[in-house]
């Protein structure tokens, strides 16, 4: 399982952003896995919460958005999303196609960012 | 509670992957071949390595070998015999090499990349997580033996269609195991259409010619120019 060594990268990531932008907690990660990234969404989540212990990313959302392999078929001249991962054929006419169009994807898409509380104005 | 959002768009892996592109460059600069060796354990990477070591060194070639496991050198001494110089790296638990380890290990050995034709990586035995890390290899090699079943591939079609050859070993196995070879090479065109199939046994030697040669023509191909380069 590498899902963990995966969720420190992100973490890293994320946090140095999160740095660079002024904000001190993160609310929500947003990324986009594909079908192809070997990337099992439960245990990154699983190891996300760990990884983000003690980071400006404790408590935060993982959101997954998960994205599936899209191939271009020569013989239809057009992209196509694959319904299962172990064949890759054009579902529609079923030619064979090593063009990967979509589904490598472990891409940190944005960060919402909590702002900081204002401090209370005096009286 | 107020929130904003920041954009950013970064792939989770380009720290990896940015020391991979520099990695890949002083490869192809130096005439380089460099494979990376997936597959389960015990499929025989290290028994094709050391067939393929002493065969290239027997040719006067320069090959060397860099070789991932989680603990032991076992497999480093091995494939010494070959003569060929050789790193062990020893992941202490992690499930996959990543360019960082690649790095270190080729700045400790201190090999000058241009004094060498093939440089063979053999990755730490799994067919899931060594999938998602480029080590800058500019062939990836995924193995797929006799004894493991013809339906690998469709169980583990991430890491079959990342790679760009796929090399059948224990060949000499077939019998017993009713391995059905055919089957095999269709499950691997299916997850990865136009793969370049060898089949091989380390042990009779089987098909290590073929593989030779296929090695010795991508070598070629490195030293000629690209097509959008003009001379």
């Amino acid at each position: 399982m590498h899902e963990l060594s995966i969720a420190l990268s992100l973490v890293e990531l994320a946090a140095e952003a999160a740095a660079n932008a002024g904000a001190e907690r993160v609310a929500t990660v947003h990324l986009r896995v594909g079908a192809l990234a070997g990337v099992v969404p439960e245990a990154l989540q699983f190891s996300f919460a760990i990884a983000a212990r003690g980071t400006p990313l404790e408590d935060a959302q993982l959101a997954i958005e998960a994205l599936p392999t899209v191939i271009f078929c020569a013989c239809c001249d057009a992209d196509r999303a694959l319904p299962t991962p172990g064949s890759f054929r054009c579902p529609v006419c079923g030619t064979p196609s090593a063009a990967i169009r979509q589904g490598r994807e472990l891409e940190l898409v944005a960060l919402t960012l909590a702002a900081p509380v204002p401090a209370a104005s005096g009286p | 509670m107020t929130t904003r959002l920041l954009e950013i768009r970064a792939g989770v892996l380009s720290k990896n992957d940015r020391l991979a592109a520099a990695l890949r460059e002083r490869f192809q600069a130096a005439g380089l071949l460099v494979l990376n060796l997936v597959s389960s354990p015990g499929t025989g990477k290290t028994a094709l390595l050391e067939r393929t070591l002493a065969a290239l060194v027997a040719a006067g070639a320069r090959p060397a070998a860099i070789v991932g496991d989680l603990a032991t050198d076992n497999d480093a001494r091995r494939l010494a015999r070959s003569g060929a110089p050789v790193r062990q790296i020893e992941t202490d638990g992690i499930c996959h090499l990543e360019a960082a380890m690649l790095a270190a290990q080729l700045d400790a050995a201190g090999w000058a990349l241009d004094e060498l034709d093939y440089l063979f990586i053999e990755n730490v035995g799994n067919l899931v997580c060594p999938a998602s890390y480029d080590l800058g290899e500019q062939l990836r090699v995924a193995l797929l033996s006799a004894t493991e079943g013809e339906d690998k591939p469709l169980k583990y079609p991430v890491i079959f269609n990342s790679a760009d050859a796929a090399v059948i070993t224990k060949h000499d196995l077939a019998g017993p195991c009713a391995f059905d070879h055919a089957l095999a090479v269709s499950n691997l065109a299916a997850v990865r259409p136009g793969i370049p199939v060898f089949t091989t046994s380390a042990r009779t030697g089987e098909g290590i010619a073929t593989w030779l040669a296929w090695l010795a023509e991508r070598r070629a191909e490195l030293r000629q120019p690209g097509p959008g380069v003009q001379s």
